[in-house]
């Protein structure tokens, strides 16, 4: 290509890096359509945001509802539930495998109290009776089953991950806590995700 | 293109000259079929072709049952019910190329077995055995999208998991998941590049293939001694060799009708056998079933997966020195793939000289507890996650490391081999006694 001798550089030198570099740039151009295509598409992106009516959902019953192609766990839980609750909570949160809250409508750093993950109540309904989370194992991606596991709360029946009342992984393979989507109420009786 | 001295192939009239001036592709078909293969080959050695034919039958029933699927959310479930009930033998063709996979996968474990004992892999082999384990991941890929086309539950949740193992990834891993199934969860866009993926691979397996015989036809195949193929000249090599054809496509044919005739049985009357019963249930993204277990020839490696959960130190340590970059999850996928890797980098690893393990005493005995190990971790993936199945599953995988990692560079250094036969021929005669010096073949 070059001459050993010549450390200037010939025109000939720059030729070839200008035409290689063009080359690379333009097989970038290329690939880069071929590769983003696979992201989500602008029909998918579209679905980011639902209501959903929980005035059917009674004490003590959870429903399940689709969002962005996953399942959310909407669950009202009993009195006893939210004692419960609480008592687990007295162990402290360092002793939890994960201890932040993984709550989107809270600071990221916020520590995974049952305070931190519940909905805040509607009126005239004790504080920590909703609580909303995504339906996700967040160890491989399956739905846990409610009313289930060592802790009450839920389990997941593919690698054994318990979670506890508040959706905190307690046990099992699982990293983190089930995430709380972002949720807020639009009237006493509607949840709006997204 | 082998290295073994034989007889090339001479155009003889002038249609054949005019043809191979221009293009020899006469001569090439001539060569490969007529490569003198070892003549002491054991049945170890059919699982090649019984692979091959596995391909094609893939190919061949894959292109036709495309005839008749359909790629989407609401229509795949009911396309392979279609297929199932209406089509004209559709029945037929979908438990053969389902079952096919199983045969496939069969003769792969099989095959791969083989070059572990006989050290296949070794030098001057290892190119020869890289290509044979990209086959093998190409092999896994396809296998795993081809089972999420039906849509049934495992399709869905086996989709599901499969690809949260990206997610695993430190950093990058969410927005590789999403871009792996083009949206934030397993749907329609997942169904339909996965249905393309999984008619694109089998070709590219197919042009691995012709690498394979390629490398293996350069340094001419392993046999049973481990001893290579004399090739000073082609008399010295004719002692030790016979030609491909007839002697071994007669053999193998024999062999895999053999092979057919059980995996026709088992098409005719059990073709459900290996496969779950939640998968012809449609597929529901609310609901995980009870017991999500991957398809058999997934379960080795789907038990190694399972296997470092949390409590196991070794985890915990990598946890500690990584500052939690590689967690339990990462660590399982790590494993998983790692698995595979150590299979990989078999050649560098194993220290000995000796490729054969006939003539390793203690190698042996070491190999014999892998295949079996193998087995345990197969019947450890299908159980579900909990004692005492979880700590069988971290010996069974430590057991996996420690033969490729530990054992394999050990034994080159303290082992002392038996004494090897000087040739093939010399092997080939104490076993099918002496011929004479002009040795004609077997009658």
């Amino acid at each position: 290509m070059s001459h050993a001798e010549d450390h200037e550089g010939t025109r000939r030198d720059f030729l070839y890096y200008v035409a290689g570099g063009a080359g690379v740039v333009a097989t970038g151009a290329a690939v880069w359509p071929l590769v983003n295509q696979m992201n989500p598409s602008a029909d998918v992106q579209a679905l980011s945001s639902i209501r959903v009516d929980v005035s059917g959902v009674e004490t003590g019953t959870q429903l399940t509802v689709k969002w962005l192609g996953k399942p959310v766990f909407i669950r009202h839980r009993t009195g006893a539930e939210i004692q419960e609750a609480k008592e687990q909570d007295a162990e402290g949160v360092d002793a939890l495998p994960d201890p932040l809250a993984r709550n989107f409508n809270i600071a990221a750093d916020a520590p995974a109290t049952d305070a931190n993950r519940v909905m805040p109540s509607p009126e005239g309904e004790a504080p920590g009776a909703w609580i909303v989370q995504m339906g996700v194992c967040t160890h491989l991606g399956c739905v846990p089953l409610g009313d289930a596991g060592d802790f009450g709360g839920w389990f997941c029946p593919c690698h054994g991950s318990h979670y506890d009342l508040a959706g905190r992984i307690r046990k099992g393979p699982a990293p983190e806590n089930l995430p709380v989507p972002p949720a807020e109420w639009v009237d006493n009786s509607t949840i709006k995700l997204g | 293109m082998s290295g073994i001295p034989h007889d090339h192939y001479e155009p003889k009239t002038s249609g054949e000259k005019w043809l191979n001036s221009r293009l020899p592709i006469v001569g090439l078909l001539y060569d490969t079929l007529m490569i003198p293969t070892p003549k002491n080959l054991n049945w170890m050695w059919i699982w090649g072709i019984v692979l091959t034919f596995c391909l094609a039958l893939q190919i061949v029933t894959g292109i036709v049952l495309v005839m008749h699927y359909t790629p989407h959310v609401d229509l795949a479930f009911a396309s392979i019910e279609h297929i199932m009930r209406n089509v004209n033998g559709g029945y037929m063709l979908r438990y053969l190329h389902m079952n096919g996979a199983s045969l496939f996968f069969v003769a792969v474990y099989i095959h791969i077995f083989r070059g572990l004992f006989y050290g296949s892999y070794k030098a001057p082999r290892e190119i020869t055995w890289i290509i044979g384990m990209l086959i093998y991941l190409m092999m896994m890929g396809t296998a795993f999208m081809g089972y999420v086309l039906p849509w049934g539950q495992m399709s869905f949740w086996g989709a599901t998991v499969i690809t949260g193992l990206f997610g695993a990834i430190p950093f990058v891993g969410d927005a590789i998941q999403t871009w792996l199934l083009g949206g934030p969860a397993v749907d329609n866009a997942t169904l339909n590049r996965f249905f393309s993926l999984h008619y694109l691979l089998p070709f590219v397996i197919a042009a691995l293939v012709i690498v394979h015989i390629w490398a293996f036809h350069t340094t001419g195949n392993n046999n049973p001694t481990g001893v290579e193929v004399r090739r000073g000249s082609k008399a010295e090599a004719e002692k030790d060799t016979l030609p491909f054809w007839p002697y071994f496509v007669i053999k193998d044919l024999f062999a895999l009708a053999v092979i057919l005739v059980v995996f026709w049985a088992i098409v005719g009357y059990m073709p459900n056998y290996l496969g779950h019963p939640d998968n012809y249930i449609e597929a529901n993204p609310l609901v995980t079933p009870a017991h999500i277990v991957p398809e058999w020839y997934f379960l080795p490696f789907y038990a190694i997966l399972r296997a470092f959960t949390g409590e196991v130190w070794v985890v915990q340590f990598a946890s500690f020195i990584t500052g939690g970059i590689i967690d339990a999850k990462f660590f399982g996928v790590l494993a998983m793939f790692g698995a595979i890797l150590a299979m990989a980098l078999a050649p560098w690893l194993d220290t000995s000289t000796v490729r054969s393990g006939k003539y390793r005493p203690m190698f042996k005995w070491w190999f014999y507890l892998l295949v079996i190990d193998f087995f345990a971790l197969m019947w450890l993936g299908a159980m579900p996650a909990e004692e005492p199945y979880a700590t069988f599953s971290l010996i069974a995988s430590a057991y996996w490391f420690a033969y490729f990692f530990v054992i394999l560079p050990i034994l080159g250094v303290i082992e002392k081999p038996l004494a090897q036969p000087e040739t093939i021929e010399e092997d080939f005669n104490a076993h099918y006694g002496k011929a004479d010096a002009d040795a004609t073949p077997a009658e």
